[in-house]
């Protein structure tokens, strides 16, 4: 087990999300930042399908009721084992009773604890992500009790941590594709959407981050179409909308970007006022 | 095929399949059926299908290496593929209670038109409505068939809470909240079927092309549905939809 001492300002539990329930209109969910928690699940030599909680800007605590491993990936929150500082991105022997802290922020906005064997919640429609109505909590609470696999701890712990680009955090530059209503734009707006640098709104969340920028228009709404994590909607107001992994499946706003799959990951350890850039490639 | 489509890139991982831009059942039922025959021939190689009114959105589970190939793969399945294993579609019985206490913008819908409550709710319920896809929330219906004598503005200020089983009229569509939400649309009535339930087997009971009709029940009836769906009596009315 897992005791949540401190849940934090918003930690969740996440999977490689649910796929395949499009036609309820269930959204996929997943780990915002899939990159760093696969890293913490590859570094423990789990399968990329165990679950791990998700933390967004630290401040929080967590006791182990049990010997195990863990890894902890993405954001540095400054963690902690019995206040003794610890090493992102390598795997680390916690004993029972141990208290793992996070606190002061020093990059990013979102870390990924793993522990090995996984974290074992229930799941619901093949996936232990939490999303509202459907697993019966949306975010891990002070006192809950996580439970974990209770594989053997392993006795040797390497002390080599895996080198993480920082590039993954620092980069301003957002790699997308041309979305399918990326032809409705004039030139003009079509030059604006790359060169403007676009900065986060505080409208951010699991959801979506609203830009602050805006580019004028009047390309009307599309009739109700599937949507994705990594869409780029563009609203009559002009403003933009990055859809992200908690996305509802379908939108009627025109899709004029979409991200590639780690410009999803760079763009979920962004916070609000953040800067950067859309860059072209091609499919 | 009189329906032709076009076919465009949507990120690294997905095909978006667009027909013309209109809504009506001839473009959904030829939809669905080209996603049952991409299914049939193609099962390996997609996460998931999207329907939307007028597109479907293939998922594949690896990055396309090739789209003009697989696009030029889909139309050979468009062109040359006649049968496919059909969905079996249903017509759903959805008892609503209409009364005021629960259709709480129906009296300002009826001062805006010139229809009676009682003429609002004997149109809303007689009519038969086409499930076209599911979006927004978990279980909630994209409704194809609403009269056009019921077609009313979304309300310019949105509630920050709409009840779970509210039925709705935003613009030229109708459908129910599933879940608590905020929402802007006017609420003419409420059932207490659940759309949503990720406990079940089939969390949400229907699909595109299905199809929903609205009965009207009266208060003590819907309290009466209430406390047999709570524990898990009360079977939805259903009848095979056939050709």
């Amino acid at each position: 087990m897992i005791k949540v001492l401190k849940a934090g300002f918003y930690t969740t539990i996440q999977d490689q999300g649910r796929i395949g329930f499009a036609a309820m209109g269930v959204p996929i969910s997943g780990a915002m930042d899939l990159y760093s928690s696969n890293l913490a699940n590859s570094i423990l030599n789990n399968s990329f399908e165990e679950a791990v909680l998700e933390i967004t800007f630290g401040v929080c605590q967590f006791q182990f009721s049990s010997k195990t491993s863990i890894c902890i990936s993405g954001a540095d929150f400054s963690p902690t084992i019995n206040q003794l500082p610890v090493v992102l991105n390598s795997k680390i022997l916690v004993n029972e009773k141990d208290i793992l802290s996070f606190g002061k922020i020093n990059f990013g906005a979102r870390c990924y604890l793993a522990v090995k064997g996984g974290i074992l919640t229930a799941q619901k429609l093949s996936s232990r992500s939490l999303f509202k109505n459907i697993t019966s909590s949306s975010l891990v609470q002070s006192g809950d009790l996580l439970p974990i696999s209770l594989v053997k701890a392993e006795v040797k712990v390497s002390n080599t941590a895996v080198k993480m680009n920082q590039s993954h955090f620092d980069s301003n530059l957002i790699e997308c594709f041309k979305g399918p209503e990326f032809e409705l734009l004039n030139t003009q707006q079509q030059q604006q959407l790359f060169e403007i640098l676009f900065s986060i709104s505080n409208d951010n969340n699991r959801m979506g981050y609203k830009l602050n920028e805006t580019i004028t228009n009047n390309i009307p709404s599309i009739l109700t179409s599937a949507v994705l994590p990594g869409t780029v909607q563009l609203t009559p107001s002009g403003k933009l909308i990055v859809l992200m992994r908690d996305c509802q499946v379908t939108g009627g706003y025109p899709r004029v970007l979409q991200l590639s799959a780690n410009a999803i990951n760079k763009l979920a350890q962004k916070k609000t006022g953040s800067k950067f850039s859309f860059i072209s490639i091609k499919p | 095929m009189a329906n032709s489509k076009t076919y465009k890139s949507f990120g690294p991982k997905a095909i978006l399949i667009e027909w013309k831009p209109v809504i009506n059942l001839g473009i959904l039922n030829d939809i669905i059926d080209f996603r049952d025959k991409i299914k049939n021939q193609k099962s390996g190689l997609f996460l998931d299908f999207c329907v939307g009114y007028n597109s479907l959105t293939l998922l594949f589970k690896e990055n396309i290496a090739d789209f003009k190939k697989e696009i030029e793969g889909l139309q050979e399945i468009d062109a040359f593929i006649t049968t496919s294993l059909k969905t079996q579609n249903y017509q759903w019985e959805i008892p609503v209670c209409y009364d005021l206490e629960f259709g709480i913008d129906l009296k300002e819908m009826s001062n805006l038109s010139n229809l009676d409550i009682s003429e609002i709710i004997e149109i809303h319920s007689n009519n038969l409505y086409t499930v076209f896809f599911i979006g927004f929330l978990p279980g909630f219906l994209y409704l194809g068939g609403l009269d056009s004598e019921l077609f009313f503005g979304r309300k310019a200020n949105p509630r920050l809470h709409v009840e779970k089983g509210s039925v709705g009229i935003g613009g030229q569509q109708t459908g129910v909240y599933p879940i608590n939400s905020a929402g802007g649309w006017n609420i003419i009535g409420k059932s207490p079927i659940n759309f949503f339930d990720a406990d079940k087997e089939f969390p949400c009971f229907a699909k595109s092309g299905d199809q929903i009709k609205f009965n009207a029940i009266s208060k003590e009836e819907f309290y009466d549905l209430e406390k047999l769906i709570l524990v898990n009596k009360y079977q939805l009315l259903k009848t095979i939809i056939h050709d």
